[in-house]
């Protein structure tokens, strides 16, 4: 009984160890990025572009908030990162953990709540005010309490309205955007959501858009590479694809038939531009 | 191994100073699994009994699937019961979803086939056994022999409490990780972790570790104890 096993796990080893001399692997690039680009469906549709134009790298996405991306890239964790953080990112290029960030795409956040109940005490106007009515009406909030950029932005947000956002209505979810937006329904609560990730999940929410179009709501997401990655080559490749024309045009395209509308607008010109004026 | 080392300290150091944070989730984790271990035991004792007893149609189906039971994958339980209680889903009134209601129910769902298939073992050994022969009615013998699986009866609490206290999946999915809320240990592993709070998150992997040892070693005791027992009772 033993031989035959034993003769079957030589073979499947030697066919294995000979196809992988055959056919070098291709080498692996650690992606850390933010659960949005994840959740809202942009890296399953950009991602293949990538391994087609350069076969010779495969990509490895860990699709986490853009603080922890940060701080898993500075433990050395992740070759390149995409996130959408910007003060963190700030920190994260000035501690030298990063070899360049350039600007990727923009979208931009927006505030989401129960359709049926909506606009009666809040002021729907700005970001600001609306966090302010809710506040003060005391309607369920529901925060991502992750360290996420979305959470970098909604604390932000809250301390412009100088509100120490808490209680039992402020529900801090530790979870990714999806899961919140989840939530979010299910309670017919309100949470601020990156605009993509809530119109992936439109048709399964039951949550309307109430604020948008807030300067304070915009969301630059840029791409670094990380200082003495440990496969520099292949960050560097990355970052100099996703913002070359080609992708540019990708990410441009992205929505477009399923939703009707762009979910991300490609900007990395602009910053070529800046970068280039060093 | 430094990071390492400096999480294990910094995490005794936030367990001797009781941070509420901390022993918060760890008393919501015990609260929540003792229950659901809980109603495990009320919920599958009377089943066990009966599929041992009973004699019907697709009982070795039903048998097969109550020990299957054992290696229910948590997630899957996790999304069944999210399905059940979400606001669309048929128990969508009771607004359980994402309260400790809902994490406790998904547990119950993972712990019961602990109990029911210990108790079931011993019933299945009492009519083998068929102690009537000895004058005993059914229902004594059984009584009896529910008296003398007692321990084994244990052992299945400690193994499912064991199982449903380090597991994420469910939890995570039903609870949603609520801070004072539904925020449990293995959740607040995963959100710590990720965190980077490699301190909180190690005290509290401590706990579980503890946790896990203490059921492991109540189990072993008495698997040991009981051959030993036998030859000096019968």
């Amino acid at each position: 009984m033993r031989r035959p096993l034993a003769l079957a796990l030589s073979i499947s080893i030697s066919i294995s160890i000979s196809i992988s001399s055959c056919y070098p692997r291709p080498r692996e690039i650690v992606l850390a990025s933010t659960t949005s680009t994840e959740d809202s469906g942009l890296f399953e549709y950009l991602l293949p572009a990538f391994g087609r134009a350069h076969p010779e790298y495969r990509i490895r996405v860990i699709a986490v908030g853009s603080g922890e991306a940060l701080r898993l890239a500075a433990r050395g964790d992740a070759d390149v990162v995409l996130a959408h953080s910007p003060r963190a990112e700030e920190e994260f290029m000035t501690a030298g953990h990063g070899e360049s960030r350039t600007p990727v795409m923009q979208n931009d956040f927006v505030l989401v709540g129960p359709a049926e109940n909506g606009s009666g005490a809040c002021d729907f106007s700005s970001a600001a005010s609306a966090l302010a009515g809710i506040a003060e009406s005391g309607a369920t909030f529901i925060s991502r309490g992750d360290d996420s950029g979305t959470h970098a932005r909604e604390r932000e947000l809250w301390a412009a309205v100088d509100v120490e956002p808490g209680g039992e209505r402020y529900l801090e979810a530790g979870q990714g955007m999806g899961a919140v937006l989840m939530m979010a329904s299910e309670k017919r609560a309100y949470t601020l959501s990156d605009r993509g990730t809530y119109l992936s999940l439109r048709d399964r929410l039951q949550l309307e858009v109430l604020v948008e179009g807030d300067p304070r709501l915009l969301n630059q997401y840029s791409v670094i590479v990380v200082h003495g990655a440990s496969n520099a080559p292949g960050a560097r490749t990355f970052a100099d694809w996703i913002t070359s024309a080609a992708a540019q045009e990708l990410i441009g395209r992205y929505g477009v038939q399923q939703f009707g509308m762009r979910l991300f607008t490609p900007n990395a010109a602009v910053g070529q531009r800046a970068r280039s004026e060093f | 191994m430094d990071v390492f080392l400096d999480a294990i300290r910094q995490a005794f150091g936030l367990l001797l100073t009781g941070d509420a944070y901390l022993w918060s989730i760890i008393f919501r984790s015990l609260q929540v699994s003792g229950l659901a271990v809980a109603l495990g035991l009320l919920a599958g004792i009377p089943l066990g009994t009966w599929l041992g007893l009973a004699r019907f149609p697709g009982r070795g189906f039903a048998v097969a699937l109550v020990n299957t039971g054992l290696a229910l994958p948590p997630v899957v339980v996790g999304l069944f019961v999210y399905i059940m209680l979400s606001r669309q889903g048929p128990l969508g009134g009771l607004g359980w979803l994402y309260t400790p209601s809902a994490m406790i129910a998904a547990q119950f769902v993972l712990a019961a086939p602990y109990v029911a298939a210990i108790t079931l073992a011993a019933v299945q050994s009492v009519l083998r056994l068929q102690a009537r022969a000895l004058g005993a009615s059914r229902w004594q013998a059984l009584m009896l022999h529910l008296r003398e699986a007692r321990l084994s009866l244990m052992a299945a609490v400690a193994a499912g409490f064991g199982a449903v206290i380090s597991e994420v999946g469910a939890v995570m999915m039903v609870g949603g990780n609520v801070h004072g809320e539904t925020r449990v240990i293995t959740t607040a592993i995963v959100l710590e972790t990720r965190r980077g709070r490699f301190a909180t998150a190690m005290a509290l992997g401590l706990i579980l570790l503890a946790i896990a040892f203490a059921a492991n070693a109540f189990i072993t005791r008495v698997q040991q104890a009981g051959p030993r027992r036998r030859p000096l009772t019968s």
